[in-house]
């Protein structure tokens, strides 16, 4: 494969603050890659890593082979979609989008057009003389994209870009990226701290946490194989079992992962106290605990539940249980 | 019940106020028109057109006029460059003692002109510059550079950061993003403070009175004639001209920077 991005041992620090630390990173060409953490994580400094805003303390980057050490961020070969769009208030959407385009000193006929094709292609046809402030959050965010898209990048970097729209548009934003990305061909670089999006979207998730990157794969294998409690839980909330539980259980004393849809109510099993009851529509979600171990149970529609105070019995299929060995 | 009308002794004071500022200067332009040239003598004997002409014809004034055209044209000019330097390099970047620079550049206009004059003048001794045109330019770019930092802060402060990225993520050089992104942004500001700061150096007395040599400024020259009474109209007739040329970019200033207040590039 094709290397996009290469990270080689690279840090930022602020002082003491180790925003990046020695993080190493391939990201190949035409993938879509997501990098999830929470905030401060370290993963949007990473992206202005290889924008261009932000230089490494240590370690070296390469863009598409290119080492990119000296290279100021207008000379880069890929685009950004801010968080906040960052689009021009004083500029048109037609201008805003052709902005690069006229930077780098394309005729005005032409670089219209590829305007108004961009826009197009975001479903924005005929908003080309509104100003931004005339758009709705989605309509902006879409600008933003048609902005990055018309310089035909080798990379595009995607800055928590649906962080700001409601949820219905969010899925959709969603679907839309996911097959704008196909169609296109090129490397989308995601940072985001919904691991709901991050695994829907993504072709391999990287999970950052203070600044480290403690998981990379796809999605199904963050999900299902987190290596680190951290994952496990920041990754779709797994119940972390202490070691001294998966001990007695599995015989390995290590700490354990166990997906709350994987519990489930069964005739024997582990005797467990219900805790509390939360109905979410197409699920309900049960706290309880087994001994002094806290536990969430997922349980699909049904006519009972439990209720709060409850002794029910509960089991899980012993593969479901993940033991994970790094700490 | 509550009224959105104020009662009539809130109004007559509030008249009365505004009558106290402004019928003064009314005053001015009526002894314009005065036909006695000697004292202030009211009601004026007589209306007359004459001062105009008279006016007109006077050297002095025109040569005055110039020296303070030029000087507030140069000041504002300096100010400008200077003024919006010094405010991208406090809004945009964090540096050791940027609080005290921020704190020194607004200083001159907090300090009574009487001791920015004194100083500069005592400076300019020290190190033998014989007062002269750009004596007084520089006397004057200390509080116009002020004007035009202050409300070039204002507006880099809204200027959202993320937008200088975006242009130079989209492949602007630094020279691209100052001309097509953070100019239009924050221009209407620099033409607010550029006016200001015009008027403020156009009316310019004290400052002036010290770092000037042989000159004189129109507001030096009207106070020169004030003292040595000759055609005494002529001066009202100057204090107008001076009350319109320096009223007309204040109004300009106030124009431009009323109603922007939203974040420019915040839009979510």
């Amino acid at each position: 494969m094709t290397s996009a991005i290469r990270f080689s041992g690279v840090s930022r620090h602020y002082g003491d603050v180790r925003a990046v630390d020695n993080v190493d990173l391939d990201i190949a060409e035409g993938e879509f890659f997501a990098m999830l953490g929470p905030s401060g994580s370290g993963k949007t400094t990473s992206l202005r890593l290889i924008a261009g805003f932000e230089r490494p303390t240590a370690g070296e980057i390469r863009i598409f082979g290119q080492v990119a050490q000296g290279i100021p961020p207008y000379r880069r070969n890929v685009n950004t979609v801010f968080q906040d769009y960052a689009l021009f208030p004083h500029l048109n959407v037609r201008d805003n989008v052709a902005y690069g385009l006229m930077v780098a000193g394309q005729p005005k006929a032409q670089r219209h057009g590829a305007a108004d094709g961009a826009l197009e292609m975001v479903a924005l046809t005929g908003y080309g003389d509104r100003k931004p402030s005339e758009l709705s959050g989605g309509q902006r965010q879409r600008v933003a994209l048609a902005r990055a898209l018309v310089n035909e990048p080798k990379a595009l970097l995607l800055d928590e870009p649906l962080g700001a729209l409601d949820l219905k548009l969010r899925e959709q934003m969603q679907e839309e990226l996911k097959s704008l990305q196909r169609s296109l061909g090129i490397t989308f670089i995601f940072v985001t701290h919904d691991q709901g999006e991050a695994l829907s979207m993504a072709d391999r998730v990287a999970v950052f946490n203070e600044g480290r990157i403690v998981q990379i794969g796809a999605p199904e294998t963050i999900y299902f194989r987190p290596e680190t409690p951290f994952v496990a839980d920041f990754v779709g909330s797994s119940n972390v079992l202490p070691p001294e539980f998966v001990a007695q259980l599995t015989g390995r004393k290590a700490h354990g992962a166990l997906r709350p849809e994987a519990v489930h109510l069964s005739e024997q099993g582990h005797s467990a106290t219900v805790r509390s009851v939360s109905f979410l529509g197409a699920a309900t979600r049960i706290g309880i605990r087994i001994g002094d171990v806290p536990m969430t149970m997922l349980l699909p529609k049904s006519d009972t539940f439990p209720k709060v105070g409850d002794t029910v019995t509960v089991n899980w299929a012993a593969e479901d249980l993940h033991v994970m060995d790094r700490a | 019940m509550h009224s959105d009308r104020a009662p009539l002794g809130l109004k007559v004071a509030a008249g009365l106020g505004l009558a106290f500022m402004h019928l003064p200067i009314l005053l001015i332009f009526v002894y314009a028109f005065t036909t006695e040239d000697k004292s202030y003598q009211w009601p004026p004997p007589g209306l007359t057109l004459k001062w105009f002409a008279v006016t007109w014809g006077r050297p002095d004034v025109w040569q005055a006029l110039w020296l303070s055209v030029k000087v507030a044209s140069i000041s504002t000019v300096i100010a400008l460059v200077l003024g919006t330097l010094c405010a991208a390099a406090v809004s945009r970047t964090k540096f050791f003692g940027r609080e005290v620079i921020s704190l020194l550049v607004i200083l001159p206009i907090a300090l009574p002109g009487i001791i920015t004059g004194i100083s500069l003048r005592s400076a300019f001794n020290l190190a033998d510059i014989p007062f002269s045109f750009w004596t007084i330019v520089l006397g004057h770019a200390t509080f116009c550079v002020v004007v035009v930092y202050n409300n070039a802060v204002a507006r880099f402060r809204r200027v959202s950061g993320s937008l200088v990225e975006a242009s130079m993520d989209l492949g602007a050089n630094s020279f691209q993003t100052f001309r097509y992104v953070i100019l239009p942004n924050i221009s209407t500001a620099l033409l607010a403070g550029g006016m200001l700061a015009f008027a403020l150096s156009f009316d310019e007395v004290i400052v002036t009175t010290f770092t000037a040599g042989q000159q004189q400024t129109l507001p030096i020259w009207m106070l020169e004639e004030l003292v040595r009474p000759r055609e005494r109209p002529v001066t009202n007739v100057v204090a107008m001209v001076v009350v319109l040329v320096t009223f007309l970019p204040i109004l300009g200033a106030y124009y431009l920077t009323r109603g922007t207040d939203t974040v420019a590039g915040q839009g979510k």
